[in-house]
């Protein structure tokens, strides 16, 4: 506020002087010249009568003689005067008009608008640097849950893209360089509401810098950063970073889970990703060698993962010193029919484009296709601009980093529990996890399947808390209709995390519950609504466990208490 | 020589010495105060509040809270004037004269402490 009220009165200075001058010199004249009265005797105006006639002889030029007709002589005065104040009053406002429409002026402006909207937001919020892809995606499903967002980019494009996403709620947005602590400040880094940082610049210096401020600012806050080389994942995790995500690595895990169960990563996919496959869509996994094009970051990540599993795989790169400690590798780009050929693409089940170049990619895919039309294709998609011709391109999985960190992010920001279900996911076989997929394709059908955790505190289930002083709640209860007791909402519990850190996959309805037990559910986003009457209302949850839906003011049940005791 | 700086100090000295000069005199007799006097004293005191907008340090606040203190009582001075002379049926009394001196003198006092505040800063730098 300061910095915009002084440039202000900087800048107005001279105009300010001017007219002042200006004035004085009038109403100083007016008092010098002498006048004739009615009478025709002389006279001399006085300050009080200058000061008043210059006031509206300046500003408005329709105007009478007072008190007295005028001289000639104060006729002269007074058309110079005119021309004077008229002259200083142009460049008065035309200065103002100047100095508002200034670009730094305008910076200023936002600046202080945007200070103000983070200084009053009374929600818990997040703070998301960088709104590229990742960016959008991450704040629309945050928006979308309810949760408020903060957002700073360094590029005027993407802030002006953000107003024009028509977001329910909104995001105060600032163009400036998140690398400077003073920005972050003003963006919200100290504020008592700030439950997270989000890094998703594609600027890991810019990202490191961020989770560096914000673990220094306030060491309790999540702090959340993509980065795109191991040395910063490292650097990043050496502080304490909360997550941290690397795309190329997580589509590695991912791929290499694809190659050995397909409907755990099917059910990986439904609870990660928003838009989940068709139970039909699951891949088919055929054992065999995998063709890897470019070995870059993502192919080196997805070398390790594969070798990991055994799986066999050649490897094709243009640049010979790359390839150097690899024994099956072809030197070139892959998008030729002969590399291909020298790769054995004929004998393969699947082929990865994995390079930085999405024309390259797209053609390495097409070009292997036609030599073996039975190949399974994952392709890189590098720019987000290319997703049409990407979702044309008929391939079986399109790789995008920017949708992977955004969903990564959001699982765990959704709960903490989803990505301690996923983990033990992991150790389960592909059957137990095909009967999860039908469970929940019978349950959510082809829309959402959304996820939440519940925890039992007095806090988060006053009503849950309040029954359980009185009478045991078991967790089918939990998951009845709160309008109608003998329906069932769309969603089941994946999970059961009890107060001594035992862990139970798909808890049984007849559980019951215990303070501090922490639950973790899946199904329509519109079950989860309603699941919180249940658990927040006591009277809902007295009427979803004895279908009884008494009055509950404090007259009735001293009555009703009076009615049992006699 | 910074040409800025010699503005600014005659403005400001030039308010003090025409204000100390319209206070001289009996504190009720008209003869002793002249208007034209007055006049200057208010648009200097006013240029000088505008040439202390924008100043960003604790020096340069308290300087432009002076000028604003002086203008305060000069106009209040002036508008004691005007009604002596134009409003009130009486005439200018010597009591309204009075009250008229005394806002000048009050302003006055506000001038002084710019004008020391001013050899202050002159006086905190070290070229």
């Amino acid at each position: 506020m300061n910095n915009l009220a002084f440039l202000f009165m900087r800048r107005l200075r001279a105009p300010l002087i001017t007219l002042i001058t200006v004035y004085a010199i009038s109403v100083f004249g007016m008092t010098l010249i002498p006048g004739r009265d009615a009478d025709g005797n002389v006279w001399y105006m006085d300050f009080f009568h200058a000061f008043y006639f210059v006031s509206y002889m300046g500003t408005t030029i329709g105007f009478g003689e007072v008190p007295y007709e005028f001289t000639d002589a104060q006729r002269m005065w007074v058309t110079v005067s005119i021309y004077a104040t008229v002259i200083s009053w142009l460049y008065g406002i035309g200065q103002t008009l100047a100095v508002l429409q200034e670009p730094m002026f305008g910076r200023l402006m936002r600046l202080r608008g945007f200070t103000a909207h983070v200084r009053n937001l009374h929600q818990p919020f997040y703070l998301v640097c960088g709104y590229g892809v990742t960016g959008s995606i991450v704040v629309r499903r945050l928006i979308d849950r309810g949760i408020r967002a903060v957002v700073v980019d360094v590029e005027q494009e993407r802030i002006d893209a953000l107003e024009l996403d028509n977001l329910v709620i909104p995001v105060p947005a600032l163009c400036a360089d998140a690398s400077l602590p003073d920005i972050l400040d003003h963006a919200g880094l100290q504020h008592k509401q700030c439950i997270g940082v989000l890094a998703l610049t594609n600027n890991d210096n810019v990202n490191l810098s961020i989770a560096i401020a914000s673990k220094l600012l306030a060491p309790k806050r999540q702090v959340i950063t993509r980065t795109n080389s191991e040395v910063t994942t490292a650097n990043m995790a050496s502080f304490g970073t909360d997550m941290i995500v690397d795309p190329f690595r997580a589509y590695a895990d991912y791929m290499a889970l694809a190659a050995r169960s397909p409907h755990k990563l099917l059910a990986y996919d439904w609870l990660m990703n928003p838009r989940h496959r068709a139970l039909s869509s699951v891949y088919k996994h055929a054992p065999g060698r995998w063709i890897i094009c470019g070995y870059g970051r993502f192919g080196r990540a997805l070398a390790s993962a594969f070798a990991a599993e055994g799986m066999e795989m050649t490897i094709i790169d243009p640049s010979p010193g790359n390839l150097a400690p690899l024994r099956n590798a072809v030197v070139g780009v892959g998008t030729e029919a002969h590399t291909l050929r020298d790769a054995g693409v004929e004998s393969a089940v699947g082929i990865i484009a994995g390079t930085d170049n999405d024309a390259d990619n797209l053609s390495i895919i097409m070009t292997a296709r036609e030599l073996n039309p039975k190949l399974t294709t994952v392709v890189r998609q590098n720019l987000h601009q290319n997703a049409l011709i990407f979702s044309h391109s008929r391939c079986d999985f399109v790789m995008e980093p920017g949708r992977i960190i955004a969903n990564r992010i959001l699982a765990q920001l959704k709960t903490p529990l989803l990505a301690l279900f996923l983990e033990q996911l992991q150790q389960q076989d592909d059957v137990w996890a095909h009967t999860l997929v039908n469970r929940m394709s019978s349950v959510v059908g082809d829309s959402e399947l959304d996820s939440w955790a519940i925890q039992v505190t007095p806090a988060t289930a006053p009503a849950v808390n309040t029954m359980l002083a009185q009478r045991s709640v078991t967790l089918r209860y939990l998951n009845k209709n709160p309008r109608q007791r003998d329906r069932m909402l769309p969603c089941f519990p994946l999970l059961l995390k009890t107060t001594n850190n035992e862990v139970h996959l798909l808890p049984g309805e007849l559980h019951e519950l215990q303070i501090g037990d922490e639950l973790l559910f899946c199904g329509l986003s519109m079950a989860k609504r309603q699941m919180e009457w249940s658990i927040n209302n006591y009277n809902v949850l007295h009427y979803l466990l004895t279908g009884e839906d008494p009055p509950d003011t404090l007259l009735a049940r001293l009555l009703r208490h009076h009615r049992e005791s006699a | 020589m910074n040409r800025e700086k010699v503005i600014f100090a005659f403005f400001i000295v030039l308010a003090l010495t025409l204000n100390f000069g319209f206070v001289l005199g009996d504190l009720d007799n008209a003869d002793h105060h002249d208007v034209f006097e007055l006049f200057a004293a208010l648009v200097v005191s006013l240029i000088c509040t505008v040439l202390k907008f924008g100043d960003r340090t604790h020096l340069g606040a308290l300087m432009l809270a002076t000028s604003l203190v002086a203008d305060l009582q000069l106009i209040i001075a002036a508008g004691f004037w005007g009604f002596g002379e134009q409003i009130a049926a009486t005439g200018m009394t010597p009591r309204i004269m009075a009250s008229v001196v005394s806002f000048a003198a009050g302003a006055a006092v506000a001038n002084c402490i710019s004008v020391i505040l001013l050899v202050v800063e002159t006086a905190l730098i070290r070229r």
